[in-house]
């Protein structure tokens, strides 16, 4: 689902250049549950920003969904984006003049889909976040765990191929991430490439495998032990 | 074109964003609104100062006579001069060419009129018919004076509006006969002139009525004419001059002399006049235009800061699969939408009020301000095309930057 081979980023700043990502490769392949793990600066943003197509990589090769992604114009990332990628933020980013249901059904509508069939769409995938009763609330009348399950339909909304979640329980308490982590675990279940970046040990725990990022390197790539279940 | 769904997209955001679309739209409308009535009330100006000039045709010309005030070729000063008939014959053979319409005119100045035990006193003038459009009178009921009345010497009159008032009381006075110095003269018209009111208090008979009446032999007071509209002011004022010298050297009168035979031109005073509405059109203009450039600058910075206000938004919207193309047209047809809309308020308003405080303005010298539509029209749509153009620019800025740096915006 996502191949990276030698992928190289770094930023300008001022005369100097900061180089962030330096030569990562990781495959992915459809139906993982991963984490990126990493301490602030270790370049976990910024490679998840350049396979959600937010931004570009420098060098390198990025295959999404088997095509060689590559001097992307805005149209065609924006079309991409909207077919195989969903979206959860840590700060969850809602439009705050959009109720929930017209949140969850904005992707919808960048497809070319029908008013009452989105919000018909819409309503189903807030239903499966235990939100339908919210719909018709504004992101500033709902709580944070609202919030990010709301982000979360709106991310399943267009059923993409991957879901993108950085640091998606960053803002959340224990319990709201427990909650959010169920889901995704759930939507992973479901057949749906989940890809979370993360700095919570815990939380990394809760996904199938565990890339650990340092000063823009992976310096290690593995499978979780499963906690028995008791 | 028409997407129903793309504009049920922006009728959400805009009354979901009220402050920034009523500030838009404010804009758009006080400018729009200031616009109308700042041109308004210089048109109503414009409109005083016209009338001021209105009272007479522009291109009159009224030559009067008086005593001698110097001796010239062994004649003494003080002498009388007395325009006649022959003098009527006199010009209009010489100047045919240059003259549109002439008239002779005798004045009769407290002349009692009397109608069914109403009486009051006014100013009769024996005139040829080319008179009315000399003194750019417009008949409001029945007709003005004819050649076939002058001809039989009729026993006819023509009245002002005011005259009518006074001795009619509102009625008709068309057909019935008032009493002029023991005379009874039948009215045969009602006219306005846009003089004023003491050119609405005349009444006019045919000239060979009057001076049988009143003037022995073929004497007349005065004559007024119109030079052809054709000849430029230049030359209108080469012909009164020449006029002005054939006259005094056919009655003995030194050229030199100013109080024997005085040809008063319009066209020296429409000289000023158009000057002066030159002026007046270049300050008019000058408000117009620096009025709109307020409102294009104040719309230009409210549209940069809507869009720098949603900068995030946009992030956003981009992350979910929006392309730059719908961004761009999002901003851009939520800005004409209000932008129009706002515009025509204030174009509605500005009108309005113009109606309504039209009157009262008189006393200032604003008479009847108005804005011609094509002038309003033309102006909202510049104001339109202006904030188009400066939310283009963000807007089209703001969908090209990285989603990322759209979406870190804060």
């Amino acid at each position: 689902m996502i191949s990276i081979r030698n992928l190289h980023k770094s930023y300008p700043m001022g005369k100097d250049s900061l180089h962030v990502l330096k030569g990562l490769n990781l495959e992915i392949k459809e139906g993982e549950f991963v984490s990126i793990m990493g301490s602030s600066g270790s370049g976990k943003s910024t490679l998840l920003n350049i396979v959600g197509l937010l931004d570009e990589h420098d060098s390198g090769e990025y295959y999404l969904n088997n095509q060689l992604i590559e001097k992307l114009d805005e149209k065609k990332a924006a079309i991409l984006r909207n077919k195989f990628l969903g979206f959860v933020f840590q700060s969850f980013n809602l439009i705050n003049y959009k109720n929930a249901l017209e949140n969850v059904a904005l992707p919808l509508y960048y497809k070319g889909i029908g008013r009452k069939e989105r919000n018909a769409i819409a309503l189903e995938y807030l239903e499966k976040v235990g939100l339908k009763d919210r719909a018709n609330h504004l992101p500033n009348e709902l709580s944070g765990g609202e919030k990010q399950r709301v982000a979360v339909a709106r991310a399943l909304v267009t059923n993409p191929k991957v879901i993108l979640a950085d640091e998606p329980t960053g803002a959340l308490d224990s319990v709201n991430s427990q909650a959010v982590m169920e889901l995704l675990k759930e939507i992973n279940r479901s057949g749906m490439t989940v890809f979370v970046i993360t700095h919570e040990e815990d939380i990394a725990a809760e996904t199938d495998r565990i890339v650990r990022l340092k000063d823009g390197v992976i310096i290690s790539d593995e499978k979780t032990i499963k906690k028995a279940i008791v | 074109m028409f997407d129903l769904d793309r504009w049920q997209e922006i009728f959400q955001t805009l009354s979901k964003n009220k402050l920034r679309t009523v500030l838009a739209g404010v804009t758009i409308a006080f400018a729009i609104l200031l616009f109308t009535l700042l041109f308004g009330i210089g048109n109503g100006l414009k409109h005083t100062f016209e009338k001021q000039f209105a009272g007479d045709s522009q291109n009159s010309v009224y030559i009067r006579t008086g005593n001698t005030t110097k001796p010239y070729k062994g004649l003494q000063s003080g002498r009388k001069i007395q325009l006649r008939n022959n003098d009527s014959k006199f010009i209009n053979e010489k100047f045919e060419d240059e003259i549109q319409f002439f008239s002779p005119n005798i004045q009769r100045f407290n002349v009692q009129a009397i109608y069914k035990g109403e009486q009051n006193r006014y100013t009769v003038r024996g005139v040829y018919p080319d008179y009315q459009p000399l003194e750019s009178a417009e008949i409001k009921e029945g007709r003005f004076l004819s050649f076939i009345d002058l001809k039989r010497k009729a026993k006819v009159i023509a009245i002002g509006r005011l005259v009518e008032e006074d001795l009619f009381g509102g009625r008709n006075a068309v057909g019935k006969n008032i009493s002029l110095d023991g005379i009874s003269y039948k009215v045969v018209g009602v006219f306005n002139d846009p003089g004023g009111d003491q050119d609405e208090r005349y009444i006019y008979a045919p000239f060979t009525t009057i001076q049988g009446m009143y003037k022995p032999f073929d004497e007349l007071d005065q004559f007024g004419l119109t030079y052809n509209p054709k000849l430029n002011i230049e030359q209108a004022i080469a012909f009164t001059n020449l006029l002005t010298k054939v006259l005094k050297e056919k009655h003995g009168i030194d050229p030199r002399d100013q109080a024997a035979l005085r040809v008063q031109n319009y066209a020296e005073g429409a000289k000023n006049v158009q000057q002066f509405m030159m002026v007046l059109n270049v300050i008019i203009l000058f408000i117009g235009i620096g009025t709109l450039i307020a409102g294009i600058i104040g719309i230009s910075n409210i549209m940069v800061y809507i869009v720098r206000e949603r900068t995030k938004e946009i992030g956003i919207r981009k992350a979910l699969g929006a392309t730059p193309n719908s961004i761009i047209g999002m901003i851009m047809m939520e800005s004409i939408f209000v932008t129009a809309l706002a515009g025509y308020a204030g174009l509605l308003i500005g009108v309005f009020t113009l109606k309504a405080i039209g009157k009262s303005l008189e006393t200032y010298f604003i008479l009847n301000p108005s804005v011609e539509t094509y002038v309003v029209v033309g102006a909202t749509i510049i104001l339109v095309i202006a904030g188009t153009i400066a939310g283009y620019i963000p807007a089209k800025r703001a969908a090209s930057i990285k989603p990322i740096v759209a979406l870190n915006d804060e």
